[in-house]
């Protein structure tokens, strides 16, 4: 069975949940009032999403402004970014879009971003309307969707919605399926995903995936073949 | 007036102190002495004088630090030899330093006798000869704007607490506070940095400390920032000067010496609480950690309690599993004791920094969710720049913490498979049970030394510098008999090192207890009796703790370097 390995960094101001998010998905445990991450903490964890094996290697990045220079260490090397806001805060929304726009310059060309508005179930806090979001979303070609760490809502969505919306990986020998001699994991930072050769596995009978919505316009020749159920 | 003479009596028993030293000088072991130093202290506590300190920023701005004569290695193998050549010279230098006499007077014994009250005013005595530069003390009631608004300095709460620590930048503005937020102390801060400032300016003087009725203020001026300690315990100028400097230690291992200057340089008004925004638990648990740990007053590190041949093993897993280029230290730390620590060769760990280290794993829990990467400065290993830490855990409990620390900023997937290496080898080695029955087993008891009447002490091995002290057993089980334990040793330490002429030898009568000190090349030692022991037998006794100290050297101290 082939193994991807999936490189993904989580950016974003400080306190928006980025760990509490990590934690959810790679051991599905909640923690109130969470340290601050110092640095960056790194953390795996394998999924199966439409017969193919994804290995996440998460990157989940320190908010704080003096870690801020570091971020490109991380970005660099990653296939999908996922910049997540708290949604009782508007400055952490307008993050977001200076982030994006850090990717679009320095990150890797074929980076897949992921809008993740988190602490969606404060419901009565809410600063940032969940439509802007995904309005600015669609138009910057991202994945979108509202999340709760504490709740679990859409946290294994939204790296389901990754893994469908990475681009083909071209190996080595060919595309395809090579017997599980995919692993070059280690000291292969920068490693790019590579051009996209069509052909990516689509199903979208075994997800679950909710609400989800995907604002994949601009990247939707690479895509074509994933759709989401909105 | 009683205390009076009884303190005479006691000075006229220094006569017999000529049999005296003829016992103390009987050991010529020192225990935990090791020619093959791990850790080089490069200064000992003399040299943290306030010389050098007011001549602004340090010399090692340039690009002439640790890391960078790293980085130029690496870039220049052919030229490599000069810069390895300097770095060696340093070291020799430094430790060259510490075998420094400390003096090279007789040595006295000095008695003391005094009663709790008797001897605050003493200390007050002296303290107030040290305010040099300001014409008059200022009474604390002037410094608080009692009509004011501001709520946190007219909380009686922030009022009562013991210690307080302030830094302020250069123009005024708060950078931290250990009690109260910043923001409603602006006003304090101000009128501290307001005297800063026209002592510098109108007198061409450097304000070192006030004292104020029970409370003294010490000022220290560095890069930019102004640190300003001010307590009302029992720590002397000179203590409270050291506190400061870990303090100042702990901005540049957030931000770099460079940065720091390089910030101020741009903007003079900039408002330093932005890069250090979540640094702030780094301070608080830094100054939290002096009131418990011995260990930043003494300048040495506590070692976990090992076998030796459990140690060896370990360092040895280190050695062969995490050969890598560029990694410069390798240590694991359980339960802020230090287990083992492997070095690149030429490149010494400086007990400061290693505190530092310590502090930044003692301070945060997100390390035991993950694995991490983090830059980390050591100002005594280079000021300005980062080495990158790779911090885990190796078991479930998260009690012990490797930290591999290299300057390669790539290095993070080499130096995760090194640790699952390493974990899996002290895993099969039964390393990790050995490292969490000795933390269970809670360091040791006092009475392991089988001396009676020994309460507690501390030892310090200098040229290692590191120490050991057993655990707080009754009467210091309470919070408050610490407290009164720990100004016993801070007095004690003061008294030895810097009121006037330096002394090798302090034996002091309290109410509760006696207290001997005794200071010589190899070790520094500090023991606490019960009220009712002489002086002869507290001599006695600390021989036979020395000798005690001796046996077990092994296996409280590491005693062999490792390097790559």
């Amino acid at each position: 069975m082939a193994l991807r390995d999936v490189k993904v960094c989580l950016l974003g101001e400080s306190g928006v949940g980025k760990s509490s998010i990590v934690m959810r998905f790679v051991s599905d445990k909640f923690k109130q009032a969470l340290e601050s991450t110092i640095g960056a903490s790194f953390m795996t964890k394998t999924i199966f999403v439409d017969g193919s094996t994804y290995k996440f290697q998460i990157w989940d990045t320190a908010g704080q402004e003096k870690y801020r220079a570091l971020a490109p260490m991380y970005y660099r090397g990653s296939a999908a970014a996922i910049i997540v806001y708290d949604v009782t805060r508007e400055t952490s929304f307008q993050a977001v879009k200076s982030w994006v726009h850090e990717l679009h310059r320095h990150g890797p060309a074929k980076i897949v971003i992921a809008i993740a508005g988190n602490k969606c179930d404060l419901e009565d806090l809410r600063e940032v309307r969940e439509k802007d979001a995904q309005d600015y979303a669609r138009d910057i070609g991202a994945i979108f969707c509202e999340t709760s760490a504490m709740t679990a809502v859409n946290v294994a969505e939204l790296f389901d919605a990754i893994a469908r919306l990475l681009p083909p990986e071209e190996l080595g020998g060919g595309v395809g399926q090579t017997g599980g001699s995919t692993i070059h994991l280690k000291g292969n930072q920068g490693r790019k995903s590579k051009k996209c050769c069509g052909g990516s596995a689509d199903g979208d009978a075994s997800s679950q995936t909710g609400n989800r919505r995907s604002g994949a316009a601009s990247r939707a020749s690479a895509n074509a073949s994933v759709s989401y159920p909105s | 007036m009683a205390a009076e003479v009884r303190e005479a009596e006691q000075i006229g028993n220094t006569s017999d102190s000529d049999s005296v030293q003829t016992e103390l000088l009987e050991t010529n072991e020192i225990p935990g002495k090791s020619e093959n130093a791990l850790l080089v202290a490069t200064d000992s506590f003399e040299d943290l004088n306030y010389a050098g300190l007011t001549n602004g920023t340090l010399p090692t701005v340039s690009t002439s630090g640790t890391i960078h004569s790293l980085v130029k290695k690496k870039a220049r193998r052919a030229s490599a030899l000069l810069d390895e050549n300097e770095a060696a010279g340093d070291n020799t230098a430094s430790s060259d330093e510490t075998t420094n006499a400390v003096d090279q007077e007789s040595s006295e014994v000095s008695g003391e006798d005094s009663q709790e009250d008797h001897l605050e005013s003493r200390l007050t005595d002296l303290s107030l000869n040290e305010t040099e530069s300001l014409p008059e003390e200022i009474p604390m009631t002037q410094l608080i704007p009692t009509s004011s608004d501001i709520e946190d300095v007219n909380s009686l709460e922030w009022k009562q607490q013991r210690r307080h620590i302030f830094i302020i930048s250069e123009s005024g503005k708060p950078v931290y506070s250990r009690h109260g937020s910043e923001d409603k102390l602006v006003t304090i801060m101000g009128v501290m940095q307001a005297l800063v400032i026209c002592t510098h300016d109108f007198q061409k003087d450097t304000l070192r400390s006030i004292v104020a009725g029970d409370h003294k203020f010490v000022f220290m001026c560095r890069d930019h920032l102004t640190f300003i300690g001010i307590t009302r315990g029992r720590e002397s100028t000179q203590q409270m000067l050291l506190q400061l400097t870990y303090m100042y230690n702990q901005v540049i291992s957030v931000l770099t010496l460079s940065t720091l200057t390089r910030i101020f340089k741009q903007h003079r008004n900039y408002d330093l609480r932005r890069p250090l925004s979540g640094a702030e638990k780094f301070f608080d648990n830094l100054l939290n950690l002096m009131d418990v740990e011995p260990g930043l007053l003494l300048s040495s590190v506590r070692c976990l309690p090992l076998d030796s041949s459990v140690r060896e093993n370990i360092s040895h897993s280190i050695v062969q599993h995490a050969k890598v280029k560029d990694l410069v230290f390798a240590l694991i730390i359980a339960q802020n004791q230090l287990v083992t620590l492997v070095r690149m060769k030429k490149y010494y760990i400086h007990p400061m920094d290693l505190h530092l280290i310590i502090n930044l794993i003692n301070a945060s829990e997100s390390f035991k969710a993950a694995e991490s990467w983090t830059p980390i400065c050591l100002p005594k290993f280079d000021a300005c720049g980062f080495l990158q830490a790779h911090v885990s855990y190796l078991d479930e409990e998260c009690h012990t913490c490797l930290l591999l620390l290299s300057v390669d900023i790539e290095a993070f997937y080499i130096l995760s498979e090194c640790k699952a290496k390493i974990k899996e080898r002290l895993v099969r080695y039964n390393a990790l049970k050995a490292i969490n029955d000795s933390l269970r087993r809670n360091s040791y008891s006092i009475q392991q030394c089988s001396i009676s009447d020994l309460r507690h002490f501390l030892y310090k091995s200098r040229s290692i510098a590191q120490y050991t002290s057993p655990e707080l057993e009754a009467p210091y089980h309470t919070k408050e008999e610490q407290q009164r334990l720990f100004d016993l040793y801070h007095y004690l330490h003061d008294r030895i090192h810097t009121s006037g002429r330096q002394l090798k030898i302090l034996f002091h009568v309290g109410p509760y207890e006696t207290l001997l000190g005794w200071v010589t090349q190899g070790f520094e030692l500090y023991a606490v009796f019960g009220p009712l022991v002489t002086k002869t037998i507290a001599i006695h006794a600390v021989n036979k703790l020395l000798r005690w100290i001796k046996k077990e050297e092994d296996r409280l101290f590491i005693l062999s370097s490792v390097t790559f």
